[in-house]
């Protein structure tokens, strides 16, 4: 079907999403994936089922999203840099894995290419599992670093800083693409730069004493029945996602030098759309600032209080291809200071610059 | 060379098992309760113990132990 | 005739919180056992199950890693394909392994993946209180079957060596008991084999153990002994089902 034969990619070339994030991977030194196919990602697999051999991975597709998490927790558990790929139901089949993976303090990769839901859904681009994301799918008090990439050259890089990310913090992250994120095919460079060593794990991994050469055995376990020590390491999980939160908020403003009347708040492939009409509005005459969140947890929450502070800042404008996920977070982060409005349409029909741009002028949210 | 067979008490549940497999009848259920609240096996007859571990195979719980040492006299 | 016997090394000095009688510790014991004996304690990896063994990583010595219901075989799976040099077995249950993760199993062993399965069948779920499992005997009372397992609504119960062993992809397939010394001595054989099976990089190994739940049985130890033998060994036919060629 395609390709390059998996010769060295120095150079640009134009690549498929879905197959430049599992390059990605192999980029970044992941040789180990697991996954089970569903639309519109399976162009992942079927790339990496060829890919991985070549450069001596491991590659085997799960007999369903359930057993492939738990593959992912065990491989994780004993000290492999791995990752998985799937959409919407399929992370809904995950979530369950992915708690005990973030209970479990182990690092993974995982990528979800959204497609429209709830349920099977549609097979097009969405925004709707964002809550999914952010705020839980799985059960407990754990988080997800999540990154959004708005192009085929930033899921790759995403997908790079994933791995040393996820053993900074010894927690799963999550990589939130769209249908077209992973269908579209734009030019993308894999940065070499980004290729990291897999940390130490000795100190909790169960990788065999022998390989440790200790006489001390590791047990990685999600379970602690006394109350005490369950709510000690609540704790410690927390202390690691407050440290996210200081640490690996990123985000990218545009046009925020203007004298903005409407602050949106846009990510994804959503974003991009957002741009153009931005740029649209301002040849009319009409300023318009947006703030692109790359990780939607930790959330730029300051960084969309000040946006929105400016004193030109007439209203903030959530965009998203759901019924209203993220708009919570920014009405959490505006604090009240300006009306925060959403616009949004689900289905998978992506809304168009001129849609956008009739939203900004007039106010005409959805409800 | 005498061998040595050891119930831990305390490790002991007291549930049967070995006393019914014991091919020479040398086990018992104790009348005293160990710390754990359980009625412990005991050897009631030692000196007809042959030392073939059987009840060391069935005790799920590992509390019976056999050594060998180099002193004449079996416990 | 005499023998010395001492804890194996690969078995902790914990006390179980097992009940009394409970087979699992019996069935530990023959793991450590064997794990000693073929001296891989350095490069083995448990997986201990959601059941009464939740806690079973407590009284080993070595590596272990504590899955979700019914997921270990996918755990297995994730190890083994990325770390083939580690041993790797699997420690389940009825439920764990014959209802919520009748899919890991299936899938696990019809790819061959080369790790070993300990699957304990005590014909209840022991842990949640004795609710019936796949594996429950016609007519057994439980507490979800309190008349009786009832054929009719739940169908008859699994035979998990049969079923295994009917896949194509080849493995080492036994069932084994452990509620007589004649028969441990067989099963601590079969976990045996089945050790060094995957140390040799062969195949999959699946050895399921009769075992007995007295308390939620009703039973004493003893009776517990009795009735496994007289209601489940007619049905759990003892032997090798499959042998790798």
């Amino acid at each position: 079907m395609r390709r390059n034969g998996g010769k060295a990619l120095s150079q640009k070339v134009l690549m498929k999403g879905n197959e430049a994030i599992g390059e990605a991977a192999i980029r970044a030194g992941c040789l180990n994936y697991f996954a089970y196919p569903i639309t519109p990602q399976s162009e992942i697999a079927e790339y990496l089922s060829r890919r991985m051999p070549e450069v001596g991975g491991v590659f085997l597709q799960g007999e369903s999203e359930v057993a492939v998490s738990y593959m992912m927790f065990g491989a994780a558990a004993c000290g492999a840099r791995i990752f998985t790929t799937s959409s919407s139901p399929g992370i809904s089949l995950m979530s369950e894995g992915i708690s005990y993976i973030a209970g479990a303090q182990c690092p993974a990769v995982f990528v979800n290419i959204m497609r429209g839901g709830p349920g099977l859904g549609g097979i097009l681009p969405s925004q709707a599992d964002y809550f999914q994301a952010t705020k839980g799918g799985g059960h407990g008090d754990y988080r997800l670093l999540v990154m959004a990439p708005a192009s085929v050259q930033e899921a790759v890089e995403m997908v790079m800083q994933a791995f040393p990310l996820a053993e900074k913090y010894r927690n799963p992250v999550m990589i939130l693409g769209d249908g077209l994120i992973g269908q579209m095919m734009e030019p993308v460079q894999f940065p070499d730069h980004l290729k990291t060593e897999p940390s130490n794990k000795d100190d909790w991994a169960t990788n065999g004493m022998d390989t440790r050469k200790s006489t001390k055995r590791n047990l990685v376990k999600t379970l602690y029945l006394d109350p005490d020590a369950l709510n000690q390491h609540n704790l410690t999980l927390k202390a690691k996602y407050d440290r996210m939160k200081q640490q690996e908020v990123r985000y990218r403003p545009y046009n925020l030098d203007s004298e903005y009347r409407v602050l949106i708040v846009s990510y994804g492939t959503m974003s991009r759309v957002c741009r153009t009409a931005i740029d649209n509005l301002k040849e009319e005459g009409f300023e318009a600032g947006m703030i692109r969140p790359q990780t939607l947890f930790p959330f730029p929450e300051k960084a969309i209080d000040e946006a929105a502070s400016k004193p030109s800042c007439k209203r903030v404008f959530s965009i998203e291809m759901s019924m209203g996920q993220m708009v919570e977070d920014v009405e959490r982060s505006v604090r009240g200071k300006r009306p925060v409005l959403f616009y949004g349409k689900c289905g998978g029909e992506v809304p168009t610059p001129e849609e956008i741009m009739d939203v900004v002028r007039s106010g005409n949210h959805s409800a | 060379m005498a061998y040595q067979h050891h119930i831990d008490s305390d490790r002991c549940k007291g549930c049967g098992l070995c006393v019914a497999v014991c091919p020479k009848s040398v086990l018992e259920i104790s009348k005293e309760l160990n710390k754990k609240g359980y009625y412990p096996a005991v050897q009631a007859r030692p000196q007809d113990c042959i030392f073939c571990s059987t009840c060391c195979i069935m005790c799920p719980d590992v509390a019976i132990t056999i050594t060998k040492s180099k002193g004449d006299t079996p416990q | 005739m005499a023998k010395t016997y001492q804890r194996p090394q690969a078995l902790s000095e914990e006390h179980t919180h097992y009940c009394p009688g409970c087979t699992h510790g019996v069935i530990h014991r023959l793991i450590a056992e064997v794990i000693d004996e073929l001296g891989i304690r350095g490069r083995t990896v448990g997986i201990a199950p959601v059941g009464c063994a939740v806690l079973a990583y407590n009284y080993f010595t070595f590596d272990f890693q504590e899955a979700a219901h019914g997921r270990a075989p996918a755990m297995a799976t994730g190890i083994k394909r990325v770390r083939p040099d580690l041993i790797v077995f699997t420690y389940q249950g009825d439920g764990d392994l014959a209802s919520i993760g009748m899919g890991e199993i299936i899938h696990a062993a019809n790819r061959g993946e080369k790790f070993t399965t300990i699957f304990v069948n005590n014909a209840v779920y022991g842990m949640t209180g004795g609710q019936m499992a796949p594996t429950t005997m016609p007519n057994q009372r439980t507490t979800t079957s309190p008349l009786g397992r009832d054929v009719g609504q739940c169908g008859m119960p699994i035979k998990m060596a049969e079923l295994l062993s009917s896949l194509m992809t080849p493995g080492y397939i036994t069932r084994q008991t452990v509620i007589r010394p004649k028969y441990i001595v067989k099963a601590k054989k079969a976990i045996r084999a089945a050790f060094t099976y995957q140390m040799e990089n062969r195949c999959f190994s699946f050895v399921e153990l009769v075992s007995t739940c007295p308390t939620n049985w009703g039973m004493t130890p003893l009776e517990a002994v009795k009735w496994a033998e007289e209601v489940m060994l007619p049905y759990y036919r003892l032997g090798d089902f499959k042998t790798p060629v």
